[in-house]
């Protein structure tokens, strides 16, 4: 066992000293979690997934994450954990701990948290928890496993469709020492069921100095569909890691939008499992890095039967010397015969020390498949920009508006006005850093 | 308003314009028309200062100002406006957001403050109404899925929402139903003024029974090599270019 091993792990030992009553299907889930943690090794440049994703400011942290925030104060984060105008039940953790102050008051049957749970809901979770996520795959989401003492879970029942959205925010603080957030949902939607969901992450400060591991897990039934929305929005000081991983049964809809704007280093990793048939999945994102801001994402979708779809746009603006990963795979297995796949990841670089590295994988192993796929790195249009300045717009101004108008075409479809109208005036100043550049756009 | 003197352009290593020779009084309407490829729209862009298209000599002024070494903005805001022969659409950018930010620039150009928002909108709205667009068409993306005509007449709300002095319409009636003719004639017969201009590109005379030209020109080859009044392109449409080509090319004119 490395330093690096240990140290992560030593949170689980503090939590489970703290927490007597863990549900046995958690125990369980940290029992094989630890397991496999431990057999994997610490990423490195050398490891594939990884190749352009250093940890190591991460990894050589002497102080180390292993342990909880100590306290919170909850004044002042109201504003920060509010998304406005969406009308969602809200449930908010503040260094990974339940705050009651901050979420609603009211409850609805659907969600819990784990630690909450009656005994036909912890059924529930230990029919499912873990059950979507390859763990030897994900180092990551193994230490999600293994030291996870509570999470959410969203339940919805047999062609009930929640009309309520449900909001799940993790807000970090500053705090004198470096920890850790082991953030854990489980959604799970049975047939016929619909629910959406926005997953929020905010910060009060950049000098914070935390580990967030969130890992969201998602069981969707027969004929069900889930609205996900992730917005990842806290400060620079973080390091965030975790991903969404996703089972389809049979005629199953995913549809997601990924926002990535914050923290030091970001990596997402998505995976969907097309696993009985006729299911679809729209994943939509966006990541916009800025100053030294390093955010990767890493889907993976598996088609391992005959048709199902999948759409998957990207779009990325690297501004300053930050950094983004986009990695895109789609495996076609022999049997996924009619498949529709397609992927296209666009980027913009708005400065010369800003990099992208984007990589699509399609892997095709059945022969009667569509597939497209594409990732660029694109300019500007000209055309569009002279359009833009022969109608009297300075070729500043119009360089914000078609930056924003990029990101802005994909967030025109958002089914939620409230998550488009938060977002929006954020882009706004991320391209236009001078006023009078965006009294236009947002 | 527009003096062009001897104007020569290239695009990538080709000479297009070849000495073009024109002068617009105040208040005038001049049709050009000419073969494919005659060099028609490359003076709307040359004029318009396009990225590409290289001014090799000659002068182009509008109202005694050297324009050909302002950029395409500072152009704009003078005054000078390009209807679009192929009006680009932008996905994303909002056109009524567009609107505002060009109507917004050439405005504090000519030292008035921005409209404030619901001023714009209610004169966006009526700008709309004017050549039949729907006002749905304000909160789509710049011309994102408009149609052949209704780029067209995009291009006419938004002269209409800025006022130039010099208005250019690249071939704004190619394309357009009967009815969308009408519009654009109305709108630009709407605008004409004492201290406005038009140049108005065109194939078919017919656009001309709507808007009455002052004068007429032909332009052939990167030159006008024939000019005259409105009868010139009933003349035209019997005739076709040949006779003048042939007389361009033996240095008659
Ligand atoms: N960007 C460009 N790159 C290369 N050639 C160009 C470019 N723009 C114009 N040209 C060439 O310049 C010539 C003049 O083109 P222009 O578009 O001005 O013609 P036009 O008179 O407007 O024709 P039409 O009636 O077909 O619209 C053509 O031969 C055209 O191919
Ligand atoms: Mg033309």
């Amino acid at each position: 066992m490395t330093d690096f091993h240990k140290g992560l792990l030593a949170v689980n030992d503090e939590n489970l000293s703290k927490e007597s009553s863990s549900l046995a299907a958690i125990a369980t889930l940290n029992k094989s979690g630890k397991e496999s943690f431990l057999q994997q090794e610490i990423p490195t440049r050398k490891t594939e997934a990884w190749k352009f994703t250093s940890l190591f400011g991460f990894t050589s942290n002497e102080e180390g994450y292993g342990r909880l925030a100590a306290s919170y104060d909850a004044a002042g984060l109201d504003a920060l954990t509010t998304i406005p105008a969406l009308d969602a039940q809200r449930l908010v953790f503040v260094n990974g701990q339940f705050s009651a102050e901050l979420s609603s008051k009211e409850s609805v049957a659907n969600v819990v948290r784990f630690s909450e749970a009656n005994e036909a809901q912890q059924a529930i979770i230990a029919d499912n928890l873990g059950t979507a996520i390859e763990q030897e795959k994900h180092i990551f989401a193994a230490l999600n496993n293994a030291t996870t003492t509570d999470g959410v879970l969203v339940h919805v029942g047999k062609n009930e469709n929640l009309k309520t959205n449900i909001q799940i925010t993790h807000i970090t603080t500053a705090q004198a020492n470096p920890f850790t957030v082991q953030a854990r949902i489980l959604i799970v939607l049975e047939t016929g069921a619909e629910a959406t969901i926005v997953e929020h992450f905010a910060s009060n400060s950049d000098e914070q100095n935390c580990f967030v591991n969130a890992i969201t897990e998602a069981k969707v039934g027969p004929n069900a569909r889930l609205n996900h929305y992730r917005l990842q929005l806290m400060q620079e000081g973080s390091i965030q890691i975790g991903g969404v991983h996703v089972d389809l049964d049979r005629d199953a809809n995913y549809d997601s939008f990924q926002l990535g704007l914050g923290a030091k280093i970001v990596r997402n990793d998505i995976n969907v499992n097309h696993n009985v048939g006729g299911s679809h999945c729209e994943l939509v994102g966006v990541y916009l890095p800025q100053n030294k801001q390093l955010i990767d994402f890493h889907s993976n979708i598996e088609h391992k039967i005959a048709n199902c779809t999948t759409k998957e746009v990207f779009r990325g603006i690297m501004a300053d010397k930050s950094k983004a990963v986009f990695n895109g795979r789609i495996h076609i297995h022999p049997d996924a015969q009619k498949t529709l796949a397609e992927l296209s990841n666009k980027n913009l670089l708005l400065s010369n020390d800003a990099t992208i590295n984007t990589k699509p994988e399609l892997e095709i192993y059945a022969d009667d498949v569509r597939c497209a796929h594409g990732a660029t790195i694109a300019q500007l249009d000209e055309q569009a920009r002279f359009y833009l300045r022969s109608r009297g717009i300075s070729a500043a101004e119009a360089d914000v508006m078609l930056s924003f108008g990029f990101i802005n075409e994909l967030l025109e479809n958002l089914e939620l006005d409230a998550v488009r109208n938060l977002i929006r005036p954020i882009l706004a100043q991320r391209f236009g850093r001078d006023e009078e550049l965006m009294q236009h756009i947002g | 308003m527009l003096t062009i003197k001897d104007l020569q352009a290239k695009v990538e290593d080709k000479d297009i314009l070849k000495g073009l020779n024109l002068d617009i009084k105040p208040g005038e309407i001049h049709a050009i028309m000419g073969p494919n490829g005659a060099g028609k729209s490359t003076l709307g862009n040359v004029l318009s200062g396009r990225e590409g298209y290289e001014v090799t000599g000659g002068s182009a002024e509008l109202e005694g100002k050297d324009l050909l070494d302002l950029d395409p903005e500072e152009r704009a805001r003078l005054g000078l406006f390009l209807a679009f022969q192929y009006p680009v659409e932008i996905p994303g950018v909002s056109n009524l957001e567009f609107l505002k930010a060009s109507v917004d620039s050439v405005r504090a150009a000519q030292g008035k403050e921005p409209l404030d928002s619901v001023s714009f909108l209610k004169l966006a709205r009526a700008k709309c109404k004017l050549v039949d667009l729907d006002q749905s068409f304000l909160k789509r993306g710049v011309n994102e899925g408009f149609s052949g005509g209704e780029k067209k007449r995009n291009e006419i709300m938004q002269m209409m929402l800025l006022e130039p002095k010099l208005c250019i319409l690249d071939e704004t009636d190619s394309g357009l139903d009967i009815d969308a003719l009408q519009v654009v004639a109305e709108g630009v017969n709407s605008l004409r003024d004492p201290n406005r201009s038009f140049i108005i590109v065109t194939h078919y005379q017919r656009l001309l029974d709507y808007i009455v030209p002052d004068f007429v020109h032909v332009l052939a080859n990167g030159k006008i090599v024939k000019s005259g009044g409105k009868e010139l392109a009933l003349e035209l449409e019997e005739k076709g270019y040949a006779w003048l080509e042939d007389a361009a090319e033996n240095g008659a004119s």
